[in-house]
């Protein structure tokens, strides 16, 4: 049980796996999105929905003196409705949409769900961002304006930042890294990455890996723990990495490599282990690491 | 020996079942990526048939290659493929027409309705603290700029003359009038989303916001009743004012929905209590813009044009009037909902 449990830990370091039971029976193990790609996400929505602001603002402002459009009114009240807009749908908009996330999201790989599973309502995205106003807009807008009309002092400022503060690092202080918005709406931020299917690297063909023969003794040296860190540095692909790596199994389990085979005895090494524990699988034995039997 | 057999065996097997699923995964990858950009109807009538198949079918390599495989880029691949196709395919999908449809016949009434305590008591605070206001400024005509930002008083205050503040009330065509409106538009929006918004504070910032609406009523009215015009600025103000001062008021109560409802969660817990009241709180938000957007209308197209007292008052009585009917006579039954 503790080891089962170590072996969770190790898998999850963060605690941040969720289960998600499919009606067809597959847990999907959700992983939720961490502080710093939220942030990042979150950042990147703000540039794009700044950059959008300004040049919208330019084109028609040029555009308009171009045209020799002196009454700026109209152009004033397009342009508080347009501002108020972008905050207000961009977000809700986008969440809306078929993929539930906005473009800042999208780039770092995340997506909102909805924390019990069934299907994203509009309700939920609405309540999640009208919540942002208090999050981060109200403070801001408070600084600026106080800013603006030269009345910030001290402790307005430090009040202000403090909320702000409160606010933002609220996802840190709960176990699903929901912020205000997510916790009334019944939401959560989810990893939902783009991934390629990566090649086999059991099916990589090397000459010189052929030459490499293991014993049923050297291939009990590890477990599948070490399989995977094994696997992620075959396909980082990084030469001193390589030869570290390959160093050590050696020494571990008393064969012979030149500096210059590493990869090919690494790649030789990890297909026949995992060949080996894969079988160890089939047969009703999880090796979990070096230490499991 | 023997070892290198079994092994053999194995990676053969293993081979064998990714090059035989790799297909359906790519397909069922390439239909999700097309599905998620563009709408479903585009797809043909196999390819959408085939959809929930494959999504299946990539379910089960998962199972299959949790329990057999040790690839972790196989079944980190899987999970995420499975996951995307999870999310869309029970993601309930209806279309936007469809949604917004729903909200305007059915969610958004239903919304008010459910929210009718909270939005008496908002309501009676919005009376309350217009009545507050009334007697401060009466009492005190200092307590005027205390209570109303001079941004927001446009000039007039308890020393303007009967002339100036009814030239606000009937003066035709401002030039910057309708800029005005817009930016009272989003100022009420603002305030609205600030009652809804801080209500998680135990209802606490939506009470005093609410209760600050209404003094800023009382105090404006008591400047224009001490010069006798009391009647005539409750027709300037009800041609949008009903609309908007409602809107307000369902925004507080909405907000008052979620503070009691994390105060007092009863038998659910806090979070899935407040869960609850911010979904029927946010239907209810979306429906306070539009009032909102409504009232900015009346205000920017009518207020400076219509001005007949009693064409004002019959208006913003006929708003108020709509609206509810809408909310609370007006039930659309939906098929297949008793």
């Amino acid at each position: 049980m503790a080891k089962a449990k170590t072996v969770a830990k190790a898998k999850d370091p963060a605690g941040l796996v969720r289960p998600l039971v499919t009606p067809e029976g597959v847990d999907l193990r959700v992983k939720l999105a961490d502080a710093g790609t939220r942030a990042s996400g979150f950042l990147l929505d703000v540039v794009v929905i700044i950059t959008a602001a300004v040049v919208i603002s330019l084109v028609t402002i040029f555009g308009l003196s171009g045209l020799g459009f002196q009454d700026a009114q109209p152009l004033f009240i397009v342009w508080i409705i347009f501002i108020f807009f972008l905050r207000n749908v961009y977000f809700i908009a986008f969440e809306a949409g078929r993929r539930a996330a906005t473009p800042g999201k999208r780039m770092v790989g995340t997506r909102v769900a909805s924390r019990s599973g069934a299907g994203l309502t509009l309700d939920q995205v609405i309540a999640r961002n009208l919540m942002r106003e208090i999050e981060v807009f109200l403070p801001l807008s408070i600084l600026a304006a106080r800013g603006s009309a030269g009345v910030a002092d001290t402790l307005t400022t430090i009040f202000g930042l403090v909320w702000a503060l409160l606010f933002s690092l609220f996802p840190l202080f709960n176990r699903d890294r929901l912020r205000i918005g997510d916790l009334l709406a019944g939401t959560w931020v989810v990893e939902a990455p783009k991934l390629a299917l990566a090649e086999d690297l059991s099916l990589r063909k090397d000459p010189i890996a052929a030459r490499f023969q293991f014993s049923a003794a050297q291939l009990d040296a590890y477990g599948i723990a070490e399989l995977q860190k094994l696997e992620e540095v075959l396909r980082r692909d990084d030469y001193s990495a390589l030869k570290a790596v390959a160093e050590t199994i050696s020494r571990k389990i008393g064969a012979k490599v030149e500096p210059v085979n590493s990869k090919a005895f690494l790649t030789a090494y990890y297909g026949e282990l995992r060949a080996h524990l894969e079988r160890k699988l089939l047969l009703g034995n999880r090796k979990a690491d070096k230490y499991a039997r | 020996m023997t070892l290198s057999a079994g092994t053999d065996a194995v990676r053969q097997s293993l081979a064998s079942f990714r090059q035989e699923r790799e297909a359906d995964w790519k397909a069922f990858e390439a239909l999700l990526a097309r599905v998620e950009k563009r709408a479903p109807r585009t797809l043909s009538e196999g390819e959408l048939l085939s959809l929930p198949l494959l999504y299946r079918s990539a379910l089960s390599s998962l199972s299959v290659a949790r329990a057999t495989s040790l690839d972790s880029a196989l079944i980190a691949y899987l999970e995420a493929l499975c996951l995307r196709g999870y999310f869309y395919l029970y993601g309930a999908r209806r279309s936007l027409r469809t949604r917004i449809g729903d909200f305007f016949l059915h969610d958004w009434p239903a919304a008010i309705r459910d929210l009718w305590r909270e939005i008496w008591t908002s309501v009676g605070l919005t009376v309350i603290g217009a009545i507050a206001g009334y007697w401060l400024v009466a009492s005190d005509k200092r307590w005027y700029d205390a209570i109303i930002a001079p941004s927001l008083a446009g000039g007039r205050n308890p020393d303007s003359s009967a002339e100036t503040l009814r030239s606000v009330l009937y003066g035709g065509g401002d030039h910057f009038l309708s800029g005005f409106a817009a930016y009272l538009f989003t100022h009420n929006t603002q305030v609205s989303i600030l009652a809804f918004a801080l209500g998680f504070a135990f209802a606490v910032p939506s009470v005093l916001i609410i209760l600050m609406n209404g003094c800023m009523l009382g105090a404006i009215f008591q400047i224009y009743a001490a010069k006798g015009l009391g009647f005539e600025l409750g027709g300037w103000l009800s041609i949008h004012g009903t609309t908007e001062l409602f809107a307000i008021a369902i925004a507080g109560a909405a907000g008052m929905r979620i503070g009691t409802s994390i105060a007092f969660p009863g038998e659910l817990t806090r979070m899935a209590a407040a869960a609850r009241a911010g979904r029927v709180a946010a239907t209810a938000m979306v429906g306070v813009t539009v009032m909102l957007l409504f009232a900015g209308l009346l205000e920017g197209i009518g207020r400076q044009t219509i001005t007949s007292d009693v064409a004002r008052y019959s208006i913003g009585g006929g708003m108020l009037a709509l609206w509810f009917c809408y909310f609370y006579l007006f039930r659309m039954v939906r098929h297949g909902e008793s």
